[in-house]
This record gives C-alpha cells, sequence and structure tokens, in this order.
C-alpha cells in the first residue's frame, strides 16, 4: 500500500546571518509609513507530499533545500501564533497558478532517489517582528507581501490546492445565439468576457443562423480571440471618416495609409519580410538576417506588475522564436510608463497599486525573466506622468538573428501540428480579449485569470532545443502561442489550409480542464511546430534530449476547415474564410482640434542653474541606473556600447550597441524615442520627434541611416471616442511623413488601446503614447562613439537650429505648464545633418557626441560633463538661434540637434566637413569640474559643480 | 599539437555557454557544449576532455537556490567521473553559476573532501547587479600564485559581475584561514559589491587546478567588451582572455 503523507518543511536562515530579503521588505514597509517594524524575517516554506518517509524528508531538507552555511530547516506541524510582537503570514499561490519552483524541486528529489513526491508547493512564510496595529499589518500584506490576483494568505495547514484536482466530465456547450435579441447578444459577449461589440455579435448571429445552428461555447470563443483588437487590429485597418479643422476625409485603412505606405513607397531592398511575420525581418551580413520586435503587455502589468511583466518579455522573445522558422533572441529593450513614484497613496483609484510598487515589480518580472532567459537587456526607457498611475505601459522588445535561408515558413497539408514547450493550464484564459477591453477596479477579480506567472527556465530549453530542430529542418513553420493560446496558433498557422486537432492530447498542468479551456489558454511556454510526418522520431528526439515536451495535437488539411475534437466528440467545426475574412470592418469617427495650453509665466531671472537642476532631477530624465544594474545586459558577451558609459561607467548613454558575431565588426544599434509630453500639443509632431529622437540616437553613437528601420507601437486610450482617435490617425500621419522624407521603413508594429482606467463611471485615459524603435546595421563597431567629455581642451559644437519650441518640453513641465509649440522635424535640413554626423563619426573626428532632447542643450551639456568628469566653458551666443532668449537656447527641445565634442587638431577638418549644415562652436572642455555656461550677453546664466550636477540626476531614482 | 579538448557543461538555464566557448577557442582549444543529459546517459564521458568549464547562468532557474540543483544532480550522476577528472591533474573552471554549483556540490574550496566548506548566498543588497570590478589577483606580487588560471597575471584585472548571489561566505574562521593559508583565495574584489567575506571574488582548491569565480572572465575576451573602449582605447584583448589563455597552455604543456 502506498503511503501519503504530507510533510511540510521550513527554512531559514541561521541566526546571524544578514537577511537581505527580509531587510528589502523592512524598507518597503518604512516606504508605506509604518513605523515599529523592528526585524522582518523571511523563510521558504515546502509542501512535500506523497509517498514520503521521515528519513527522505529529512535528506530533502537538509541536503537539498537548506544551504548548509547559512541556513536551518525545520520539519514540523505549525502552530500559528499572532500577536502584537510578533507577527506571522504565509502566502501561497493561488490554484492555477504555476509555481516555477515546483518542477525544478521535484526533478533534484528525483536526482536523491526519492522517487515518491507526488506534489510540491512553496510558500513564503514572513515573520514581522516589532510593535504594529492589526490595520498596519493588513496593510502590510496586501500591499507589499502578496497579491490576491495570484495568491493568498494560507490560513489552514493545507494549501488552497483541492479544487483544481477534480476530473473534468465533457458536455458538449453551445451558445443560444440566433434566438438572441441585441440585449441578449450583448449579454452573452459580456458575460462570456468576449469583449465583441454589437456589430460583431450581430454578424457571427448571421453566420450561424444561416447554418441553422447555435455555435458551441469553443466556436464562439475562437472567433471572439481571432476577431480581438489583439490579434484583428480593428482599429488601424477600419474605415474612418476623419475630421479636422473643418475638413472631413475618408481613411479606409490607416495602417496601410500611413505606416505601411512609407515601406511600400521606400522599397528597400535589404527589408526582407515586414508587416507579415511575427517581427520585422532585414538583412544583417551575407549570411544572417536580423529581427526585431516590440509588444505591449499593459493590462496584465496593471493587476499583476511582477507575472505580468515577465510574460510580456517571455511572450515577446517566443514572437522572435516564431519568426521565420525561428530566430535566436540575442538583445531585450524595455519602455515602462509608470504613475508618478510619490503619488499620495489616497489618490491611487480603488482597485490599483501604487505606481511605486507596479515599478518595482515591473522591473523584477523583467530582470528576473530576462536574466534567466540569459538575453542582454541593454536598452529602454522608464517615463512618468499621473496619467499613467490607473494603466502603466510595459513595452517589451527582442532582438533575433537567424540565417537567411530560415526567413520564410509555411506548413504544408497533412503536417502534423505539434504542441512543444509548457503544459497548459488554467492561466491566461481571456487574456487577448481582456487587453482589449477598458481597466475597471472590478478588473483585478473578473480577469484575474489573464494573469500569470511565467517560467522563464522552461522557455529556455525550449529555445535551446527549438533552434536544434531548425537547423536540421525538421519541420516546415513554427508560430508562438501568445494571446488566444492554440486557438490563435493553430488558427493563423491553418488560415489557408485548415487543420484539425484533438484536445485531450493536450498535456495539461492538472486535470480539470474543459475542452475550450485547454484551446484558448494562454500558459506561457509553448509553441507551435507544423512537421512533416516523415521528421517526427527525429524531432522528438531532440526536444526529449533536453527534456522538452513535445506532443502531436493533430495535422493541417487542406479543406480550410478548424475542426477540434475532445475524445471524439466535435467540439468546434468552423470555416476559415469567416473566421478570418468574416469580421465586420469598424466604421469610425475621428476628430482632432488643437488645444490650447497655458504659457509657462514669464520669469524676469536670468539664472537658471536650478532650472536645470530641477529638469535633471526629473523623473524622467533621472538617472535609471537603478533599473539598468538590475537586468543583466551584457550576457552573451556582445555588447559594445553599454546603457551606461562614461568615466564612472554611470552615463545615459544614448543607444546600445551590440556586435552578434564575436569573428566581425558588424553591429547592430537599437535606440527609442517616445516623448507623450509632444502629444499633448500636436500629436503629429509628438510622432515626428519620436522618430527624430530614434534616429538621432542612432547616429550620436557614429550609425548611419542607411540601413535603419522603424518600429510603431502605439498606446492609446478608448478609440471608440472621436477624440482620442483623431489623435491617433493625427499621429500615424506624422509617422509616414517623418519616416518618408528620412527614408527610413517601418518593418513591424503594434497598438493596445483602450488604455483607459474607469473610476466612478469616468474614464481616464493615458496620454496617446507612441513609442518608435529604431533598429540599425553598423558596418564597423569599432567606430562607435559615447556622449561623455573625453579630455581637456577639446572643442564643443552645437550642431543644428534652436528654436523657441517649448512646447511640451521639461523646462514647461518644472514651471507647470505645456505651451503650445511642440519641436517640429525639418527633414530636409535633417537629413543633411544626419548624413554629415554620420561621416564625421565615420573618419573618427568626434570624441564624443550626445544628442539633445528632454531639457534641451544644458541638459545634455550637463550629461556629457558629468559622465565624462570634466568640466565646461560654454558661451550661449555661439549657438545657432533665430530666438534671442537664454532659456530657449538652453532649454527648447528642437530636434535633430547634437553637441559633439572635437579635439582642436581636427577642428579645421571637423567644420570643412560640416559645411552647409547650422553649427557653432559653443566653448571647450575643462579641467575644473564645474559647468558653466555664459548667456547672450556674456553673463553667467548656469554655473554648477558637475558632481552636484550629477547627484540632482542621480538622486531620485536611487532606490 | 592537437587542441586542448574543453567540455562546456550545460543544462537547462545555462546561459553564458556560448561565450564561454568561444573564449577557449579564441585560446586556442577545441570547444564543446556538452548537456548534462548527454554525460549522465553515457552519450559523452568527461574523460574525453582536458578542461571542464560550467558556465554562467541560472541552471534550473536557481530554484532553491542558486546552483543547487545541479549541485544536486552532478553530486549524484558524475560525483566518481569528476573527482577522476580531477585527480587526474585535468583542469575545472566554474563561472558565477558554475562557481556557485562548484561550492555546493561541495568541490570547492575541497579542504576536506565532500564536505560543504562555503556558500554563496544573496548579494547584500537584495538584489541582482550587473557591474564592472576591479579585481585583485592575489600573491601575484610574491609569485606565490597557486592557481593555474591565473598564472602571470599581474596585479589587477577588470571584469564585469552579473549575479543576484554572489555573497561568498565561509563555513567559520577556520575555513577561512585555511583559504588564506593554502593560497586558495585568487580574486579580491577592490570594491566590494556584493558583501562577500573578505571581498573575496574567487577561489581555487587545494591543487590550483580548480577554479570558481563569480566575475565572468568570457565577457572580457575582446576589446570592445570594455565598458570605456571608446575614452581608453581599443585593446585587442580583454584582461579575461589571459585566464582561457593561462587553462589552455597549461594543458599543452602538462597533459
Amino acid at each position: 500500500m502506498v503511503n501519503n503523507v504530507e510533510w511540510k518543511i521550513e527554512i531559514r536562515n541561521r541566526k546571524g546571518v544578514f537577511d537581505p530579503l527580509g531587510n528589502g521588505i523592512k524598507k518597503n514597509i518604512k516606504d508605506l509609513d509604518i513605523s515599529g517594524v523592528r526585524h522582518v524575517n523571511v523563510s521558504q516554506v515546502f509542501i512535500i507530499s506523497g509517498d514520503i518517509t521521515e528519513s527522505d524528508a529529512k535528506r530533502i531538507a537538509g541536503e537539498l533545500l537548506a544551504d548548509p552555511i547559512t541556513e536551518e530547516y525545520i520539519l514540523y506541524h505549525e502552530r500559528r501564533s499572532t500577536n502584537n510582537e510578533r507577527r506571522i503570514v504565509e502566502i501561497a499561490y493561488n490554484p492555477g497558478v504555476m509555481d516555477p519552483v515546483e518542477e525544478s524541486a521535484r526533478k533534484a528529489i528525483r536526482d536523491m532517489g526519492i522517487y515518491g513526491v507526488k506534489s510540491l508547493k512553496t510558500e513564503r512564510k514572513y515573520i514581522i517582528e516589532g510593535n504594529i496595529t492589526d490595520e498596519d499589518f493588513k496593510n502590510i500584506c496586501e500591499k507589499l507581501l502578496y497579491n490576491k490576483v495570484i495568491q493568498h494568505v494560507a490560513i489552514s495547514h493545507k494549501p488552497k490546492t483541492a479544487s483544481l484536482g477534480g476530473g473534468y466530465k465533457f458536455k458538449l456547450v453551445t451558445v443560444d445565439i440566433i434566438g438572441a435579441d441585441d440585449k441578449k447578444l450583448m449579454k452573452i459577449s459580456k458575460s462570456g468576457q468576449l469583449f465583441l461589440n454589437l456589430r460583431e455579435m450581430r454578424e457571427i448571429k448571421k453566420y450561424f443562423r444561416k447554418l441553422g445552428k447555435n455555435p458551441t461555447d469553443c466556436e464562439l470563443e475562437t472567433i471572439a480571440q481571432t476577431w480581438s483588437e489583439h490579434c484583428n487590429h480593428k482599429t488601424f485597418r477600419g474605415i474612418i471618416e476623419y475630421k479636422e479643422e473643418g475638413k472631413t476625409r475618408i481613411i479606409d485603412n490607416l495602417l496601410k495609409n500611413t505606416i505601411m505606405k512609407v515601406t511600400n513607397e521606400l522599397k528597400k531592398p535589404w527589408c526582407v519580410s515586414v508587416f507579415k511575420d511575427n517581427a520585422g525581418i532585414i538583412r544583417f551580413d551575407e549570411d544572417d538576417n536580423i529581427c526585431f520586435k516590440v509588444e505591449t503587455h499593459n493590462h496584465p502589468s496593471a493587476l499583476e506588475p511582477y507575472g505580468g511583466a515577465g510574460t510580456g518579455i517571455g511572450g515577446v522573445i517566443r514572437d522572435i522564436l516564431g519568426v521565420g522558422m525561428a530566430a535566436k533572441p540575442i538583445m531585450n529593450t524595455d519602455v515602462f510608463c509608470f504613475g508618478l513614484p510619490d503619488t499620495p497613496r489616497k489618490k491611487v483609484p480603488k482597485g490599483m497599486l501604487h505606481p511605486k510598487r507596479i515599478m518595482k515589480g515591473v522591473v523584477s518580472g523583467v530582470r528576473d525573466y530576462g536574466n534567466r532567459m540569459g538575453i542582454p537587456t541593454a536598452n529602454g526607457a522608464v517615463l512618468f506622468d499621473e496619467r499613467y498611475t490607473g494603466n502603466p505601459l510595459v513595452y517589451c522588445g527582442t532582438v533575433g538573428i537567424m540565417p537567411k535561408d530560415k526567413s520564410f515558413k509555411s506548413a504544408r497539408k497533412g503536417d502534423l501540428i505539434v504542441a512543444v514547450g509548457g503544459r497548459t493550464g488554467r492561466d491566461g484564459i481571456h487574456g487577448a480579449t481582456f487587453s482589449s477591453g477598458e481597466l475597471t477596479h472590478e478588473s483585478e477579480t473578473v480577469s484575474g485569470g489573464a494573469v500569470q506567472i511565467g517560467n522563464p527556465i522552461t522557455e529556455k530549453k525550449l529555445t535551446d532545443t527549438l533552434l536544434k530542430a531548425r537547423d536540421r529542418n525538421l519541420y516546415t513553420a513554427i508560430t508562438d502561442c501568445g494571446a488566444g493560446g492554440f486557438s490563435s496558433a493553430v488558427g493563423e498557422m491553418g488560415q489557408e489550409l485548415g487543420a484539425e486537432v484533438d484536445l485531450e492530447k493536450a498535456p495539461l498542468k492538472y486535470q480539470g480542464l474543459s475542452y475550450t479551456e485547454i484551446w484558448i489558454s494562454e500558459a506561457q511556454e509553448r509553441m507551435i511546430l507544423s512537421v512533416p510526418r516523415e521528421n517526427l522520431k527525429e524531432l522528438m528526439s531532440v526536444f526529449k534530449k533536453e527534456d522538452v515536451e513535445a506532443v502531436v495535437l493533430g495535422c493541417f488539411a487542406s479543406n480550410k476547415r478548424l475542426k477540434l475534437r475532445y475524445n471524439g466528440n466535435v467540439v468546434c467545426d468552423l470555416d476559415m474564410g469567416f473566421l478570418h475574412d468574416g469580421v465586420p470592418r469598424f466604421e469610425r469617427k475621428a476628430v482632432w482640434s488643437k488645444t490650447i495650453h497655458a504659457e509657462p509665466k514669464k520669469k524676469s531671472a536670468n539664472n537658471f542653474t536650478r532650472d536645470l537642476m530641477k529638469i535633471l532631477s526629473s523623473w524622467n530624465v533621472a538617472s535609471k541606473e537603478w533599473v539598468i544594474r538590475q537586468y543583466d545586459h551584457e550576457v552573451q558577451g556582445q555588447s559594445v556600447l553599454k546603457p551606461l558609459v562614461g568615466i564612472k561607467n554611470d552615463g545615459p548613454g544614448d543607444a546600445s550597441v551590440i556586435r552578434p558575431k564575436f569573428s566581425s565588426k558588424k553591429g547592430i544599434i537599437i535606440s527609442n524615442g517616445i516623448n507623450p509630453r509632444y502629444g499633448l500639443v500636436d500629436p503629429y509632431w509628438m510622432a515626428a520627434s519620436s522618430i527624430d529622437e530614434a534616429l538621432r540616437q542612432i547616429i550620436a553613437v557614429g550609425g548611419s541611416l542607411n540601413k535603419t528601420a522603424l518600429l510603431d507601437n502605439f498606446c492609446w486610450g478608448n478609440t471608440d471616442k472621436p477624440d482620442r482617435l483623431g489623435s491617433l490617425v493625427r499621429a500615424s500621419m506624422g509617422c509616414y511623413a517623418i519616416a518618408k522624407a528620412y527614408g527610413v521603413p517601418f518593418i513591424s508594429g503594434k497598438d493596445s488601446l483602450n488604455n483607459e482606467y474607469s473610476v466612478h463611471g469616468e474614464s481616464i485615459a493615458i496620454p496617446g503614447t507612441l513609442l518608435i524603435s529604431a533598429i540599425s546595421v553598423m558596418d564597423d563597431v569599432t567606430k562607435a562613439i559615447t556622449m561623455d567629455m573625453k579630455e581637456e581642451g577639446n572643442l564643443i559644437y552645437v550642431i543644428g537650429e534652436t528654436k523657441d519650441e517649448m512646447g511640451g518640453s521639461h523646462y514647461n513641465l518644472i514651471n507647470n505648464s505645456v505651451g503650445n509649440n511642440a519641436p517640429r522635424v525639418d527633414a530636409v535640413k535633417g537629413l543633411k545633418i544626419f548624413k554629415k554626423m554620420s561621416e564625421a563619426a565615420g573618419q573618427g573626428l568626434l570624441r564624443a557626441c550626445h544628442d539633445c532632447s528632454e531639457g534641451g542643450i544644458a541638459a545634455a551639456l550637463a550629461e556629457m560633463a558629468f559622465s565624462g568628469g570634466f568640466g565646461a566653458d560654454i558661451r550661449l551666443k555661439e549657438a545657432p538661434c533665430d530666438v534671442k532668449r537664454n532659456n530657449v537656447i538652453l532649454f527648447s527641445e528642437s530636434n535633430t540637434r547634437f553637441i559633439a565634442e572635437v579635439r582642436k587638431e581636427n577642428r579645421k577638418k571637423f567644420e570643412n566637413h560640416m559645411k552647409g549644415v547650422s553649427m557653432g562652436m559653443i566653448g571647450r572642455v575643462t579641467g575644473k569640474k564645474d559647468l558653466v555656461i555664459y548667456g547672450l550677453n556674456g553673463e553667467k546664466v548656469i554655473d554648477a559643480g558637475i558632481d552636484e550636477l550629477k547627484e540632482a540626476w542621480q538622486k531620485p531614482l536611487r532606490w | 599539437m592537437k587542441k586542448p579538448k574543453v567540455i562546456v557543461l550545460r543544462t537547462a538555464g545555462t546561459n553564458c555557454d556560448n561565450e564561454t566557448a568561444c573564449a577557449f577557442r579564441m585560446a586556442g582549444g577545441d570547444a564543446e557544449l556538452v548537456h548534462i543529459n548527454e554525460l549522465a546517459r553515457q552519450e559523452k564521458s568527461l574523460k574525453d576532455f582536458q578542461i571542464l568549464a560550467i558556465p554562467g547562468g541560472f541552471t534550473y532557474g536557481d530554484d532553491i537556490a542558486s546552483g543547487k540543483i545541479l549541485a544536486n544532480e552532478i553530486k549524484y550522476k558524475l560525483n566518481e567521473d569528476l573527482k577522476n577528472f580531477i585527480n587526474s591533474g585535468k583542469l575545472v573552471i566554474g563561472i558565477c553559476n558554475g562557481f556557485q554549483v562548484l561550492v555546493k556540490a561541495g568541490i570547492l574550496p575541497g579542504i576536506n573532501a565532500g564536505s560543504i566548506e562555503a556558500t554563496l548566498s544573496f548579494n547584500d543588497s537584495g538584489s541582482f547587479i550587473d557591474k564592472w570590478t576591479l579585481l585583485r589577483v592575489t600573491g601575484h606580487e610574491l609569485r606565490v600564485t597557486k592557481c593555474v588560471w591565473t598564472r602571470g597575471i599581474p596585479g589587477d584585472i577588470y571584469l564585469p559581475i552579473a549575479h543576484g548571489e554572489g555573497k561568498f561566505i565561509p563555513r567559520d574562521k577556520t575555513v577561512l584561514s585555511q583559504l588564506k593559508k593554502n593560497n586558495q583565495i585568487v580574486f579580491k574584489y577592490a570594491d566590494n559589491p556584493n558583501g562577500s567575506i573578505d571581498d573575496i571574488a574567487g577561489i581555487c582548491d587545494t591543487t590550483g587546478r580548480v577554479l570558481g569565480m563569480m566575475p565572468h572572465p568570457e565577457r572580457h575576451v575582446l576589446g570592445t567588451q570594455h565598458p570605456r573602449w571608446t575614452r581608453e582605447g581599443l585593446k585587442e584583448r580583454g584582461d579575461g582572455f589571459a585566464i582561457f589563455k593561462n587553462g589552455i597552455d597549461y594543458i599543452k604543456e602538462k597533459l
């Protein structure tokens, strides 16, 4: 007879061992304004059940789970005691949430020769000592120690797992749609979390009425997934009646008329695959292509920042694994937008987490996933604005490299459908549809299932083996399971063929999933392959060798139907044509009109040192070193320019450069441009400026526009509202005009709409936020340049014209206004500047170069000076500027400008080379460690020590 | 002469395997990436190699503790093979996660065979750190470098760390004093980034042929990997290269 015993093993620090985790929590408790906590102790609890003897349990605890030097174990029956001096809480994962430790710990126990473990769960135990109230304790638990979306307080000895064990008994469910009226249709959409609108529901009703039957739940879900904004981009592809300044025009497919139009018109021969696959692909060298994709993972990150961000990065990595025949991920980039970290707690909307907690969670989520995947996170940005408080933005991007001949795929009739990687669970149900709706205070309860915890090691194993299978040509096509799970992956791959799937074959994390849950689960770390039958054996052995699970689910057909069975019962039989082309096109109205903002009050003072300090200390400009250092930005050994540069490795680099092959000097530059504040003035010029910013960072590090491509990522409010859609249209038009004029194509993009948060029926939208990411091939990375000042006596130039363009600037921000003149882009002049600067870099004429962005010339100079450890003497009257105002020259954020450091001996050569470009020699690098800037009349307008400036810049986010 | 054969051991979560193999190849080695399953299933044998490298990464997610599950696996599946490998005069290097594995498997410091005499625990900061650090090669001034991997390396070298659990803690004072007495401390941080006892960044076993270190020498073999090459000038080779070269040269001389 087999025994089933449950052992509870607590692993805690030995006395006297410093506990950094407990210490960190103590610090966070202080951030909650709760005092009185003397000590926090964190221990790990393992609950292991199965046929395990006491001596086995002791071996597991002593040899495996506890570190013999720093830890000790207790094997015991817990008595929970609580008094005011010592409080204990144990946090466990909710049923269905993946516990990443379970699989690996069970493997280790098997390695020890102990085979009886049936289940293993982990919990965190917190012991908080000090004098705090019940209310304080509750606050600490809820605000710091757990998130009810994925965790709960383990009350009883037994963890809450029982509800999962139940079996599932098949019962075919149909939804009465053909007899439903409009009200009922919308009820079906809402209660089923389908997020389909009335027109779409009517279309579905019409289709099934013609067939004379009701859809199964699985059919309806499949349609909802495929038609979701997330998967279908209905807004961008719809028909828009756009009104601006009284003029109305019809835009039939915004994407085709703006973003994609640039690419189609430029026809760059090095663009290999654009807007078709998971990511855009461009040529790298004779042997390889590179690809780039940026995704958003906003709503899950709002509810569960750690899991949301981790699965965000996991998802975009799978996008890259699913490009062509799979690319190897070689770099990550992450851009976040949060509410202000110092937001008063009472101003945080109900049901939302505090921005600081969201930020810490997101950063650690990206850290733990990206670092474990062994992909350097080498580029990014973090922005703050109070309108992101209810709806943070998390952009995750990945670059991949692949052999040239692996850039295209096509599944063939008769190929087997093989699922590889992680198992399917009840996690992530309704992610695709959920992300297409608005967040409310109920989101955490209604859509909690959409949020998951990822397991990066499962994805790492998958990556390693997948690339082996690719190189042996064992499959004909591949797609990631992202939003919509199997439903989207199989549906997409089989669009032109048809597919048959037996759902019971999918390996499950636990029993009890219905056929529909299996089909739409968005459980992480899974990919779908199409495999010719003759390759199956070899393919299976590639995965088996490294313990990766692979299972045949079905096969591709030729009848263009999607047929799903569960133990032989047909549960879905849909026409691929209707599924993919049946969605009614959106017809929407859009309006844009200029908003007039207040200008800042004129100041009489003529000393701007304080303004500069304030700008350097503003959340957006301040050093992000706290974030960057937590990311492994050097794994794979390819970094050439790291995110932090300068004499102390802590200055803000403009763009990251990597060389993906040790034997070649060819490199890749990645940069990004984002400035939602300009959008408050005019989204058109915001888009233009974002493109200019991304490109000038490429130029600033010594790159060129020759082989440079862009990605667009729109995060917008609810585009059902004409004003939100109007600004989206205007931003798209800006993208077209400027990208075209600069000759840089878009190769891929993404939109995340409905980024709104409703409080008491009022909807708060995020500022329309466009992230432009740029990727550029650099022929010789040894020509790269950093922004830190390098040698005393060198000359400092400003290149490009400064205009009175303070609208949306940081100078206005610190003076509590927005203003009305957002920076514009003159692409004719800009192109010339980019070309000349790129050539100057190639000729080795630039000792340092930095682009001017937030905070203008003054901030750029300060950053260059303190990063290099030098001072500078600067005269503003030499800067090309029509407006004779010191604050404009110092802080205007006009586009296409650089500060360059040039050696004296290269002066003539540089100035000759730059002929025809607006430029001024504004000063020189000094050894005095002071930044001194003289105004138009020769008076000192800024005078500050570089250490002081650096401290202002580093202090705000030194957490 | 035939190139020394290097086995770069990998498993789920290993992630510095390619660059480690690359560094050995640049130094004149014949490096091969081998999954631990291949050894356990006897498709490959340690016997066929002269250098074993356990590279960085997060093996098995660093679940339970960093390097622990791989250490456990090695203990139960490869213990004898590995002992024979070391006893036959061959070389072992564990970098970052590989160092954690060697320590937790009881191979390092190896003062008393098989017993756990030290650990690598959470950084004092409580979080992962990626940072360049200056390392003192201990004993070089007295020319008493015991470790074959660092012979002839003058003074300080500059390498990045990238870890969350790099704080070196010896079991007790006795272990620490033995480490010193035996010249087993190979690298010390000039500016201790993680709270390691006695600033210890890397140690070797009593033979000097098994090296474990938290910093990543394989991330500084090319000049362009240096964080300040644009300021200080581009060198052909980075500071970490000499470690790989020493390993390869030693095998060429001795075996």
